[in-house]
């Protein structure tokens, strides 16, 4: 029995793959990490920290092509005699690890949030308002880990990284340009979230928000209407129909808490409400609640979060 | 150009989601099911939008019971073609994937849509499991979809950004939002649709991989602490020294 993590290792070690190759550690098996592109081998050796025996890396591929991805896992699959492969839970396993559950026909569970129990992995279903316990029925498993689920845990040694030909073939789809905003903290990995909606009126106002986000270290979103509007760019855009986030800490100003907005939240640790309306349906999800008028108890909130940040 | 579209049915985003029998069961008393709001809003609109560019046909597939002939018939009225109902029941996405790929293969189509995921589920395997069935390339995510002759130009999400890219028809395509906008089914697409083909067809012998054994709800919210407006000190405080997360 021996467990394969396919890590993206090409912005560095996220936290996601660290997560990753944690749950494959906890699984209680040898844990191979499989990952292709540039990264050094250096960098890639202290996954043995997290519980890696060994590392492949195909240098001739880059994460791009989810059935190029799909080939040399499968290779190095079959090298290790994996029995279980795990993912972070990314755009790249929802495109690779279905592929991969019909090529070796082992039952996928995709965004588990807690280790197995035997067979049974617990995830998130009807969009963050329930957990269903999914049983695996074949000795074959594929896992991919929602992120923010578990907490990374370094505790071993560096590993040995050795370079592999996963025979991944030709790439199938040719890409033609890549537009990535930089120096922004993705959303789906972003600890800090905070967000707005309707209620901050404008574009104009969004200021506060991101000089908030900015003390804070945090991400920035929103809700549906402010992106179809165009105040703010689509991929903010938080819920049902959008990006579904659990950070640790989720601040919303001017939100109302749709419904379908808390299906995309509602796995956040800690969420804050900053609404004019005592009856905004958000509160009953909310931790923390501030009545009151976002432009002012923003602008407050930034202070009172730099004076915390001067004296530490 | 022959575009077939993969609808499933979900709980309309509003319903009180109970369990039953020992919560093994989702509890469907009461709930309305809908056409899933991806598969609707953007699967299947961009598929009706290529075809009345492009010509040819939209054809839906859904895998599931005789119940599910209404939610059939609103994709109908938003304007494809024809339908298919494969006679069974969805019990896990590789069941699902395994049957359509089987019809999608015999059938020739130059476009399979799907998408992004059920609202339900929240699996997004579908569709790459149809991919990998059918041995065709395979673009998640993707919030933008142009055919020019065989060529398909496709915007995708990727982590944390976009990427532009191309690949040659047939493909599998799993849909997601910025693909198209809503369309509100007409009277006379409710009445058209009445009169419009639906194909039940046997299922194939397929294995399932996977079970949902049992459903838990979460832990009821503690009770929300109230944060005098003129005091963020306090909020900081709590946030700093009770919640621990900054
Ligand atoms: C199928 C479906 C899917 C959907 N998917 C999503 C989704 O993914 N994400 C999503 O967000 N929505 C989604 N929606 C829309 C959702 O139902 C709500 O309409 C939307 O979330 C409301 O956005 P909002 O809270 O920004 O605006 P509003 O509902 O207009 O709320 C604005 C809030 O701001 C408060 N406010 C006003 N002024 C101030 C002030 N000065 N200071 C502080 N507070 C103030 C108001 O009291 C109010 O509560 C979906 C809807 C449907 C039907
Ligand atoms: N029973 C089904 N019949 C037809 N298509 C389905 C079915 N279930 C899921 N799909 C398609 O697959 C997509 C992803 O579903 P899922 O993998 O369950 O998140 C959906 O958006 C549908 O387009």
């Amino acid at each position: 029995m021996s467990t394969l993590v396919y890590i993206n290792s090409n912005n560095g070690l996220a936290k996601s793959a660290l997560e990753a190759v944690t749950y494959g550690k906890k699984l209680g098996d040898d844990v191979t990490v499989v990952t292709c592109g540039s990264a050094d081998a250096s960098k890639l050796s202290q996954l043995g920290e997290y519980g890696a025996s060994k590392v492949m890396v195909d240098r001739s591929v880059t994460a791009n092509d989810a059935q190029q991805i799909s080939n040399l896992v499968k290779t190095a699959a079959d090298s290790v005699g994996a029995t279980t492969i795990v993912f972070s839970h990314d755009l790249i396993a929802k495109a690779v690890a279905p592929r991969l559950s019909v090529r070796l026909k082992a039952g996928l569970v995709s965004g588990a949030i807690a280790v197995p129990e035997g067979n049974t992995v617990k995830v998130n279903v009807f969009s963050g308002k329930a957990f269903g316990n999914v049983k695996i029925s074949g000795d074959k498993k594929i896992i991919s880990l929602l992120p923010n689920s578990i907490q990374p845990e370094a505790g071993g040694s560096d590993c040995g990284v050795e370079e592999f030909n996963g025979n991944a073939g030709q790439p199938k789809i040719k890409v033609l340009e890549t537009k990535k905003p930089e120096g922004e903290i993705p959303l789906p990995e972003a600890e800090l979230v905070v967000s707005a909606g309707r209620g901050l009126k404008g574009p104009e106002n969004w200021g506060m928000i991101e000089d908030l986000a900015a003390s804070l270290g945090a991400a920035t979103a929103c809700s549906r209407p402010v992106a179809d509007i165009g105040w703010r760019p689509h991929h903010e855009h938080v819920g049902q129909t959008g990006v579904a986030i659990r950070p640790n800490l989720y601040i919303a100003a001017g939100i109302s808490g749709a419904i379908q907005h808390l299906a995309g939240v509602n796995g956040s640790k800690v969420i804050v409400v900053i609404n004019t309306d005592a009856e905004a349906p958000f509160f009953k999800a909310a931790d923390y609640g501030v009545i009151g008028d976002a432009f002012e108890v923003i602008p407050r909130l930034n202070e009172a979060v730099k004076k915390l940040k001067a004296s530490n | 150009m022959k575009i077939l579209v993969c609808i499933s049915k979900s709980p309309d985003t509003t319903s009180k989601i109970a369990f039953t029998d020992g919560n093994a069961k989702f509890d469907e008393n009461g709930v309305q099911y809908i056409v899933n709001p991806y598969d609707e809003w953007y699967a299947l609109v961009r598929g009706l939008e290529l075809k009345e560019a492009n010509g040819g046909s939209v054809s839906i597939i859904t895998v599931g019971r005789a119940a599910d002939d209404a939610v059939i018939r609103k994709a109908l009225a938003i304007g494809a073609d024809e339908a298919i109902r494969i006679d069974a029941d969805p019990t896990d996405a590789y069941f699902v994937a395994m049957q359509i790929s089987e019809y999608a293969k015999s059938n020739g189509f130059d476009l399979v849509l799907t998408g992004k995921e059920t609202i339900n589920y929240n699996g997004s395997q579908v569709a790459g499991m149809i991919a990998e069935g059918m041995d065709l390339p395979f673009i998640s995510l993707a919030s933008k979809l142009d055919i020019n002759g065989t060529t398909a130009t496709l915007e995708t999400e990727i982590v944390g950004g976009v990427q532009v890219v191309e690949a040659e028809l047939p493909i599998v395509v799993s849909c997601a939002k910025g693909m198209a906008e809503q369309r509100i089914p007409n009277m006379r697409g409710i009445m058209a649709a009445r009169t419009k083909p639906l194909n039940v067809i046997p299922a194939a012998e397929v294995d399932t991989l996977t079970s949902f054994e049992s459903y838990s709800l979460p832990d009821a919210k503690s009770e929300c602490k109230m944060i005098d407006p003129e005091n963020m000190d306090e909020l900081v405080e709590l946030l700093h020294n009770e919640a621990k997360v900054i």
